[in-house]
This record gives C-alpha cells, structure tokens and sequence, in this order.
C-alpha cells in the first residue's frame, strides 16, 4: 500500500501538471472573449470594446493551479480517506453523537428566541434593524418556505418547479383584501393559506398523471403563467408597479405598529420610537409560523397521509397496487404545501409592504428547490442549515464593505450574490449529492430506531 | 390574408430560431436522460460571441462583407459555446451521473444562474444594441420578406439536413443511438459513451450558438438575461414536438414561433407568453409524448 503510494507520486505530479496545463489552455479558451474582451457603451452611445489581458490572466491561471492541485493533492488525499474508512468498517451513522448533536435543536430554539433581544442589547434598537430583518426574517422566510416545499418535494416525491406561485398568490391575496376589505393579517393569514391551497389543488389536479422531469417543466409553465398574469392583469394587480402601501400587522388587534394610532405598542410599553419593535415583533411571527410548518410536518409524517406520500415516492405502482389513492395523496402534498407557501407568501407581504411581480420570478423557485435539495431532502434541519449558509452566507456578501479595500471602490459585492449563489449549488451537489444531512429519522421502525442512509430513500418519479 | 401571411413568415422565422435551441434540448435528454437548464444561457452565450466577434472584426477591418462577418460570428460562437458546454457537463454533470436524479438538475439550475451572472459581471447589465447587418427587404405585393429572415430559415433546414445526416447515416450517430437506448449495453459493445455524450453536448451547443448568432442579427440586441424565456420556450418546442425527435425538436419550434406571432397579431401581444405556457402545459397533459415522439412505456 504505501509502496505503491510513494512509486506513484512522481507519475501523479506530472499527470497533476499535465491536467493543470491543460485545464489552463481550456479556460483560455473559455474566457477569452467573455473576460478578455470588455464591451461597453462609448460617449455616443456606441458599443465599442477594449482588452482585458490582466483578468483574463488571473482566470486561467486559478483554473490551471486549482486543476493541478485536485489532481495533485487534494483527490488522492479525499481517496485515502474514504479507503482507511472503509477499511474501518465505521458507518458515519453509527457514530455516537456528542452533545450538541443530541441537543442540537433545543439549542437552536433557545438561539433563535434570544437572537433579537441580544441584538437590541448589543447593538440598540437601530442597530438591530439589519440582524433581525436582513438576516433572521430573511432567512427564517425561506426556511419556512424550503420546509413547505419539503413536504411536496421531499415527502411525496413531486418535483415542483413553481412553487412560487404559491408564494405569489399568498402574497397578492393578502395585499388585495387588507387593502380593499381592510381586514386585518391574523384573519387573512389563514385565509391567504387556504386561497393558496385551492391554487395547489387547481394547479395540481391536471398534473397528476405526469412524472419527473415532464411534472418540473409544467410546474415551471405554471408559476410563470401566474408571474405573467401578475404582471398584465393591470386593473387589479397594478402590473409591474405592483402594490403598495399594505398594511402592517397589529399585536393580535391589541397593539398596532402604526405611529399615529392610540394604542402604539412601544408607547403603551414605554420604548423609543423605532421601526426595530416591529422587526422584532415580525421575527417572532415568522419564527412560529416556521415552527408550526415543522410541527405539522413532522406529525403529518407519522399519520396515514404522510406514510402514504412517502410510499408514494418510493414506488407509485406499488402504492397504487396496496390500494392508496395516489390521487388524493398527491392532491394533499400540493395543497399542504401550497397553504405554507401562502402563509409565508403573506407574512411577505406585511413585513416589505409592498408587493410587484419581481419578487416572484422563477429564480426564487430555483433557489427554494435549491435550499431543498441541498439540505438533504425530507431533513427539516438539513434545510435549515442549507438556508442559512445559502441565504445568510449571500446576505453577508451585501456586508462586506471591506473587499472594496481590496478590489477598489467601483467594486460591488452584492452583483457577485447570484454568482456565488449558483457556485455554491454546483459545489455542493458535486461533493455532497444527497445534501447535507444525508440520514434519515424513520418514521416506522421495528423494536428501535436507526437512522439510515439517504441513499436507501428514492427520490419519486414525480 | 396579406397580414396573415406576413405572420406566418415572421413566425416561422422565430420558430427556426427556437427549433434550432429546441434541437439541442432533445438531443440531450434522449441521450442522458436530463433537462439541460443551461441551454438556453448557451444560446445567450452564442449570442455574446457572436457580438465581440461583430465589434472586433468591424473596428480592425471596416468595410468587411457582411457574409464574412456572418460567417466568422457563426464559427467563432459555434466553438465558444461547445467549448463551454464540453467543460459544463465534464464538470459539473459528468461526476453525478447514476447519482440520484435531481443532483444533475440542481446543478444544471445552478449552472444556468452562474452562466447568466457571469455574463452580467463580465460584460455589464445593460442591453448592447448593434447595427443592423442585413437591411435587404423584399416586397411581394403587401408582404414584405427580409433578408435575414431567408437566411434564419434557410440556415436552419440546412442545419437539420445536416444533422439529421450525422444522426442517422454516420458512425457517431449510430453511437449516438445506441447510448441513447442502453447505455451499458452500448459500453459493452465497444462504444466509449463518455465521448459519445460530450459530443452530443458540443453538437447542442453549437446549433445553440448559431441561434443565438441569428437572434442577435434578427434583433439586433444582446442581453444578459436573454437565456432564460428563450430557453423554456425551446424546450417547450422540444416537448411538442416529441422529446428525442430531431424533426419533432423543429416541428415544435415552428409551432411555437407560430402561435406567438399569431397569437400577438390577432389577440393581445402581453399574453403571447401566457399562451405559450398554456399550450406546453395543456400538450404534456393530453399527449406527454408529443407530435412524433415515442411512447414511454413504464417498467415495475
């Protein structure tokens, strides 16, 4: 073994140096005319173009060097390891877990129920503003999103493409009643979720005979249908402008965040006056809704329905053979997880205060089915992770203002969220096909129960 | 029926474009099995080289004839894009192949945002606007034909000529077919699948090149962002016409570009891409197989 390691070293230096010469002369190629060559509009308004030999440089040479170096190092390194570990025996899974594993999500709770008033005390009420709305709200939305999606996805196996839409219809719904009804959020939260539902059921009922990548592209036509109709319906969504001014939700009617109003909830409890109150206040609301996403997934779960969804994306025929209806079960999972869609879709709408069809193009969709996928489907906190180091980690990116030291001060970190965005979701399918987490808890079990392998659940056929 | 005409013409010109992407669409999943998400930022990437070519070879030699350039545009972009599409499905599909289903598509998602972003990071966010390059029109009594429209239909049946040839009469072809219908069968055989699918990505990528090429000369504007409804349009043309089928794959691109163009001419223009969707939802409902596809038959 080591023998055959140590004659092999000079071979693989120069297959190592034969690769990165190699990977460098492609990425020349590649990026000649796109990173060599700059376009740009001239004073007359003309397209003109001019070189960009040092860039074009760098490029080649980070993808000559990072190709020399997987070959050269870091591949054998990642081979050896799996062989010691197969040699072992040692099953990941059946590693005793320490005690932040064991206690992980009791942790976690007690976090996220003390982030913003740690937030507030560090920072003061203003400073808070950006950690609880652009990072815990943002976050927590599509979290509870992904959850929702996990349920169609990762439990019954349909690959939905448009799941958007829900998020749309949620968020239109309640944006049009509360301005034209005036009522108020709490009542039509549960209402835009069940408007919501009924779109899952519509939109789900001519798809039920369809599977797999035919189920995606159809779900895709129908959230972009339902951006298109967004955007043209002018009379009654005001097109692209969108609709504004929405109203803000009240403490259960108690207290309202409104200025003006009587009953200003930091002037009943004796706070500065400050939007962060309502941030707050908003965090918690979309912290519980997230938390009952959860619940109901994880009791749904053990229930006949969602028993019957996992079948369901284990094998169709023989669901259908042992006499389940795969059409009410399919039907549930889109209604059910459009409801949560229309439930986040809403509180959306409340806490930006304002709604256009912008917010709902197909990239959300993608980047939801993203965070799905790549947290390990069916895991509630494998996609809780994932939409914290996707979302969180291209939020930070607005926030690193000192990378304009080093790149110069035309240089703009937020452009580079959607690239990074994209690489992080290659990356991660490449070294981790099955997400992050990649156990499963069973739900049904003989005398004990062990986690398995993601590798053992199939993903459905749609 | 002078206005009828003149729609069916333009919306053949737009349905060739949208067959030729279409082709490499179906050319993929027939032969792996997977919708290729990053095709239609390929034919946004085409359509990019075909425009710096344009912008160098006009600024080095200024009276050039507009064939040359055309032709030049066409090459160039044709090996830009299947370079870029070679290296996209060596790195980042080949590795999950007989992973689990979703892992390719995911990537492929992924693929596309970062094909889309790096052409907004590298070359700017804002539309790039170039001269008109054929201006030749033709009047027959009321209906006006362009030039460029000849040449979009014309290049694109020679294309499929082409192509259908290597398909069915060539030794790579014969490849092509068997990996399609088993690909350990045809490992077996002596038939090395890895190249066998690198080239059918290559082949793709330049049909999408040369549309992307037309499209910029069609309009005369490159955008960025201009990948993504294109894209689903071609692939909506690939499903109707029967995904796996060559002819079917420009079948349903003319249909597509048809209906658009009728569907603006005699309804409103800002629902065309609301009816688009509707039919590929309404095809893959009643006939998932499409006009000339074959039909899936499921095995327990």
């Amino acid at each position: 073994m080591t023998n055959s390691s140590e004659t092999g070293t000079p071979g693989l230096m120069a297959k190592a140096v034969r690769e990165g010469i190699f990977a460098g002369v492609i990425a020349f190629g590649m990026f000649l005319l796109y990173v060599g060559i700059e376009t740009y509009q001239n004073i007359d308004n003309r397209l003109v173009w001019r070189t960009r030999w040092g860039l074009l440089a760098i490029f080649v040479i980070v993808a000559a060097v990072a190709r020399f170096l997987t070959v050269g190092f870091i591949k054998p390194h990642l081979d050896r390891r799996k062989l010691a570990k197969a040699k072992s025996g040692i099953l990941e899974i059946s590693e005793e877990k320490g005690f932040l594993r064991t206690h992980f999500l009791k942790i976690a709770l007690i976090a996220l129920l003390l982030y913003p008033p740690v937030s507030v005390m560090l920072f003061g009420p203003q400073g808070s503003l950006k950690y609880v709305d652009n990072f815990g709200i943002q976050i927590l939305i599509y979290v509870m999103l992904a959850w929702g999606l996990n349920i169609v996805v990762g439990l019954a196996g349909l690959l939905d493409l448009g799941y958007v839409a829900f998020y749309a219809v949620g968020a239109y719904s309640y944006a049009l009643l509360a301005q034209h009804l005036g009522l108020s959020f709490w009542l039509l939260l549960p209402l835009a979720g069940i408007l919501a539902a009924c779109w899952g059921v519509i939109l789900g009922f001519p798809v039920l005979r369809l599977r797999g990548d035919y189920l995606a592209i159809v779900t895709l036509a129908f959230g972009e249908i339902i951006r298109l109709v967004l955007i043209n319906w002018t009379d009654v969504t005001r097109g692209t402008f969108g609709i504004s001014g929405i109203p803000k939700a009240s403490v259960f009617g108690i207290w309202s965040f409104d200025v003006g109003s009587a009953n200003y909830f930091p002037k009943a409890f004796g706070l500065a006056t400050s939007s962060a109150w309502y941030k707050i206040f908003l965090f918690y609301v979309i912290l519980a809704l997230c938390l009952l996403t959860a619940y109901v997934t994880i009791r749904l779960r053990r229930m006949p329905i969602g028993r019957a969804w996992e079948a369901l994306r284990e094998d169709e025929i023989a669901c259908r053979s042992l006499g389940i209806n795969t059409v009410t079960t399919k039907l549930t999972a889109f209604a059910i997880g459009a409801m949560f869609g229309g439930f986040a879709g809403s509180f959306f709408a409340t806490r930006q205060g304002f709604v256009s069809p912008e917010s709902f193009v197909f990239l959300e969709s993608a980047v939801i089915l993203a965070i799905v996928v790549l947290g390990g489907m069916g895991s509630l906190t494998g996609i809780a992770i994932a939409a914290v180091l996707m979302v969180g980690g291209t939020e930070l990116l607005r926030e690193m203002e000192f990378l304009k030291l080093v790149f110069g001060p035309d240089f703009t970190p937020e452009l580079y969220r959607m690239l990074l965005f994209g690489l992080a979701m290659i990356v991660v399918m490449l070294f981790k096909p099955r997400g992050f987490v990649g156990s499963r808890e069973p739900t049904a079990f003989l005398k004990e129960r062990k986690a398995v392998s993601g590798s053992f659940t199939k993903e459905g056929h749609g | 029926m002078e206005y009828f005409i003149q729609q069916l013409i333009n919306g053949l010109t737009l349905g060739s474009i949208y067959g030729l992407v279409a082709i490499g669409y179906t050319m993929v999943y027939g032969i792996i099995g997977m919708i290729n998400f990053a095709h239609g930022d390929i034919f946004m990437l085409g359509g990019f080289a075909a425009l710096i070519i344009f912008l160098i070879l006009t600024s080095f030699f200024a009276g050039i004839p507009v064939a040359l350039l055309l032709l030049v545009m066409l090459i160039v972009g044709m090996l830009m894009t299947g370079l870029w599409n070679w290296t996209i499905e060596r790195v980042a599909y080949r590795p999950l192949r007989g992973s689990f289903r979703l892992a390719p598509l995911i990537t492929a998602i992924g693929m596309s945002i970062v094909l889309s972003n790096f052409i907004q990071v590298t070359q700017g966010p804002r539309n790039k606007p170039i001269p008109q390059l054929v201006s030749d029109v033709y009047h027959l009594g009321a209906i006006t034909i362009s030039l460029k429209q000849i040449i979009i239909v014309i290049l694109t049946a020679v294309l499929l000529f082409a192509f259908w040839y290597i398909v069915n009469k060539t030794p790579l072809g014969r490849a092509q077919r068997a990996t399609e219908q088993d690909r350990k069968m045809a490992a077996l055989l002596g038939v090395d699948v890895d190249r066998t699918i690198s080239i059918t990505f290559v082949m793709g990528a330049a049909l999408a090149a040369v549309a992307g090429c037309m499209y910029l000369m069609y309009y005369g504007v490159a955008s960025f962002n201009d990948g993504f409804i294109p894209g689903v349009k071609a692939f909506t043309a690939a499903v109707l016409g029967g995904i796996g089928s060559l002819p079917g794959a420009v079948l349903g691109g003319l249909l597509i570009g048809l209906i658009e163009s009728l569907w603006s001419a005699y309804f409103t223009i800002a629902y065309k891409d609301v009816a688009t969707f509707a039919i590929l939802a309404f095809v893959l409902i009643f006939k998932p197989t499409g006009i000339l596809g074959r039909p899936e038959v499921e095995k327990v």
